[in-house]
């Protein structure tokens, strides 16, 4: 394979990647505090919708992107009263809110199908993005791909080494024996379903207005649920969330590559593009099956309604 | 008992109360827990709460520790009046509590769980450093960095008491916090507490066991029904002078008679070693044991010392590479599944009474299905009989006198004694071959105790063989015929119970035994041994 050939590859798969790194992280801190939110793909939608509008309307992404942001934690604000105030079940909410969302998206984006934005020029570090094959591809990129690392790193600070951190983990574990040490665990809840919208917002934001740049129907193509199913098959544990973003990713532009190249291979071709799906899963699940592990970090209460007693 | 040699001290002199309660009353929509209680404790002072389960000791250190609010009445802490909003701000006074039922988060390790409870945002190497340094003062090892998960009950109830020293606590509730302590421990707990209420601090030590009440409190106000029906200096009184004001009779007793030795063996383990799956399990190294009709044998030890995995190993929860260590009335069945092994005769009540002896979220009928069903005919043609499940619940609740909302009531809210009670009910009235009991009266009241204890004898008594897994020396001398110990994944040879004493067992509990293998000691020897 040729370097250049290589690098377009790799700088492809990090694009790919970005926005279920920042989605999955996200819905992994709402997880870990024991809320499972499956309303990613509604959120992502009226993320991406909202980024949209309003960097068309004010020509600045970044008001963008914070639209998308906000867009995609009242929709995470809805699903808060009803889970966590309200006491609704949570799949059923979730799933009522992706749907949702996924409507609301396409009736908001209706007058914006039609309508292009500027590309937004890439951030190109100085020194390093000179690197051979990586730099181009890891160091001339969007500022949200230098974000998602950002966020990582700060995640896996914020998780396991920082106080909030582990009280996050303490509420999604057993939220009785943190309410009986004093910990407000509905308000923590509220705070980490808030994070995993926001990002969920940030990462539909990623595709309307860095990706494509465009807005059409249906656009985030059942990204929240494979970020969702990331999130379980890697164990709640960031780094392998990270594999599993860019494995997909990676799968992902490679199958396209070869569905483009005009290669003569005797293949059909919605197997190849079945291809990410089942390769991220049956990876993620291999290098997850340690029983002890997923005890280890899979959050108990994950799912389950809590109301303090009076 | 053993710790009861030392006498205490007598409570120091009256200032202001450390903490007053009057005319505390809290109403549940279908039970009145307290019922107008005034309490005082004065600095300094160690003040029991006595009462069986359910005389309302639970709910009034709730109210104290923030967890619950009263219906009415008033809080004073130092003379002024607070009312307690949450834990958080009980803390804040100066107000620690272990509880009954931990408060541990199973995931996390050690040092992360005492991180959660102590203010600020304390470093958890330097943490761990004073955790250590602690469990070394008061004997109550444990090692920091492993998850809770993979300790025992013992072990977690060590945590929690280390958690709540670490808080420098003003006023100290502690919650039966010996149900599960080595004699050696409870003794070096009791030097704990005295020192700490020589330092000023008020201890309030909620406990049914009568003589450790004598040996460590200065006063105790007595609980029933969720009234006090009587205050009293312990040093004064008699175990059953207590017990009376505690249950409003005479104290019932074990009727124990001597055991048949010709009975067929009916649990035989034949070298049975096993490695633990859990990296902080503890491994099964060669053990024989043989338990025959007609007898109880106990095993005692330490918590963590391979009690879990033997429990597993012969309830087959854990499945052995082979067949013959385990030999269940006379069948080998080191490769059968629990429910084959019920099939033989096995009946098995587990130390965890939720998650393990009962599915928590399920009526006490579908509980009883759950290990009864092939005995008690419950099953036809692969269809559940729902009748025939509840009548057996129902018989169980009536012949063990469990308190609860009849045979439909959800596993979870049946309190801890109650629940066990239904368990032990469960399995002993299957009519079994040979009976596996782990902590038979963990956390139940001394009338419920007794009853359990007496319920073992007279299965024994029908021919049944009883193992008992217990860390309550006591218990273990008073039911037993013969008493094993367990230390490091290693057996003892069973010694006749009337042939030896609790000072002897306990010196066995560290691993030293006559013909131990002694380059295989366990490595907290030394601390037990000077406990």
């Amino acid at each position: 394979m040729d370097a250049s050939l290589f690098t377009s590859m790799l700088f492809a798969t990090v694009v790919a990647g970005t926005p279920l790194i920042i989605v999955a992280l996200g819905l992994l801190v709402s997880e870990k505090a024991g809320v499972l939110n499956l309303g990613a793909e509604g959120m992502m939608a009226m993320g991406a919708v909202a980024a949209f509008a309003v960097t068309h309307h004010s020509g600045s992404p970044w008001l963008g992107v914070l639209a998308g942001m906000g867009a995609g934690m009242v929709i995470a604000l809805i699903f808060g009263m009803l889970t966590l105030t309200l006491m609704a079940n949570q799949v059923a909410s979730g799933l009522a809110l992706a749907i949702f969302g996924v409507g609301l998206a396409a009736f908001v984006g209706k007058p914006y199908e039609a309508v292009a934005l500027q590309a937004v020029p890439p951030i190109r570090i100085p020194f390093i993005a000179d690197l051979p094959l990586i730099g181009e591809a890891l160091y001339n990129q969007q500022a949200l791909v230098y974000f998602s690392w950002a966020l990582f790193w700060g995640l896996l600070w914020f998780l396991y080494r920082s106080r909030a951190g582990l009280v996050l983990r303490a509420v999604g574990e057993s939220p009785a024996s943190a309410h009986a040490i004093g910990y407000p665990v509905i308000r923590i809840r509220y705070l980490a379903v808030l994070f995993g919208g926001a990002m969920a917002g940030i990462g539909g934001a990623f595709l309307s207005v860095f990706y494509t740049p465009m807005w059409a129907e249906g656009m985030v193509a059942g990204r929240g649920w494979i970020a969702l199913a990331l999130v379980v098959f890697a164990t709640w544990r960031p780094l392998r969330v990270m594999i599993g973003a860019y494995l997909f990713g990676g799968v992902m532009i490679t199958q396209l590559f070869i569905q483009g190249s005009g290669l003569q291979i005797d293949f059909p071709s919605q197997l190849l593009s079945s291809l990410p799906y089942w390769a991220t899963i049956v990876v993620l699940v291999a290098i997850s099956r340690n029983a002890n592990t997923i005890r280890l970090n899979s959050p108990v209460s994950l799912g389950k309604p809590y109301r303090p007693d009076a | 008992m053993s710790q009861s040699t030392s006498q205490p001290v007598p409570p120091p002199a009256a200032t202001a109360p450390r903490l007053q309660l009057r005319g505390i009353s809290k109403v549940y929509p279908t039970v009145v827990a307290n019922d107008q209680v005034d309490l005082s404790v004065q600095p300094g002072e160690i003040r029991a709460i006595l009462g069986e389960n359910g005389a309302g000791k639970s709910t009034l250190m709730k109210i104290i520790y923030g967890v619950t609010h009263q219906s009415a009445g008033h809080i004073y802490w130092e003379g002024e009046e607070v009312r307690v909003e949450n834990p958080a701000h009980a803390r804040s006074l100066g107000i620690g509590m272990v509880f009954q039922h931990f408060s541990l988060f199973e995931t996390l390790t050690v040092v992360e769980n005492v991180a959660l409870a102590l203010p600020g945002n304390p470093a958890l190497d330097e943490l761990a450093q004073r955790i250590t340094e602690v469990s070394e003062r008061y004997g109550l090892p444990v090692d920091p960095r492993r998850h809770i998960h993979a300790l025992s009950v013992g072990e977690r109830q060590r945590v929690e008491i280390i958690r709540c020293l670490l808080q420098n606590p003003r006023l100290l509730i502690m919650d039966e916090p010996t149900s599960v302590l080595t004699p050696q421990a409870v003794r070096k707990l009791f030097e704990t507490l005295r020192q700490l209420a020589a330092e000023g601090c008020s201890i309030l030590y909620i406990s049914h066991k009568l003589d450790e009440i004598q040996a460590l409190c200065h006063t105790a106000t007595v609980l029933r029904g969720g009234k006090v029906t009587g205050e009293c200096i312990p040093a004064q009184e008699t175990p059953a002078s207590m017990a009376r004001l505690m249950i409003g009779k005479d104290l019932p007793h074990c009727e124990h008679g001597a055991a048949r030795t010709d009975g067929d063996v009916r649990l035989r383990l034949a070298g049975l070693s096993h490695a633990s799956d859990d990296p902080f399990g503890t491994d099964l190294k060669d053990i024989h044991l043989d338990v025959r009709a007609g007898e109880i044998v106990g095993i005692a030890g330490v918590s963590g010392n391979g009690q879990q995995e033997l429990l597993r190993a012969i309830s087959g929860e854990d499945v052995l590479a082979e067949r013959f260590p385990v030999q269940i009335c006379g069948v080998e069945a080191g490769r059968l599944s629990p429910g084959q092994r019920r099939k033989l005769g096995l009946c098995f009540v587990p130390e965890e009474r939720l998650g393990r002896g009962a599915v928590p979220g399920m009526s006490l009928a579908d509980n009883a299905l759950l290990t009864a069903a092939h005995s008690q005919g419950l099953l036809a043609g692969g269809f559940l009989r729902f009748e025939r499940a509840r009548d057996f619940a129902q018989r169980c609740i009536e012949a063990f006198n469990v308190k609860c909302g009849g045979p439909g009531a959800a596993a979870k809210s049946l309190s801890g004694g109650n629940l066990q009670k239904f368990i032990v009910g469960r399995e002993i009235l299957q009519a079994p071959g040979l009976l596996v009991c782990a902590q038979p009266t963990w956390g139940v009241d001394v009338g419920a105790a007794t009853f359990i204890r007496q319920s073992l004898i007279d299965l024994r008594d029908r021919g049944c063989a009883v193992l008992v897994i217990s860390e309550e020396l006591d218990e273990l001398f008073e039911i037993c015929d013969r008493i094993a110990v367990i230390a490091k994944g290693r057996l003892s040879p069973t010694r006749p119970a009337s042939e030896t004493t609790v000072e002897d067992i306990g010196v066995w509990m560290s691993g030293m035994w006559p013909g131990a293998d002694s380059s295989e000691l366990p490595t907290n020897r030394a601390e037990s041994l000077h406990a």
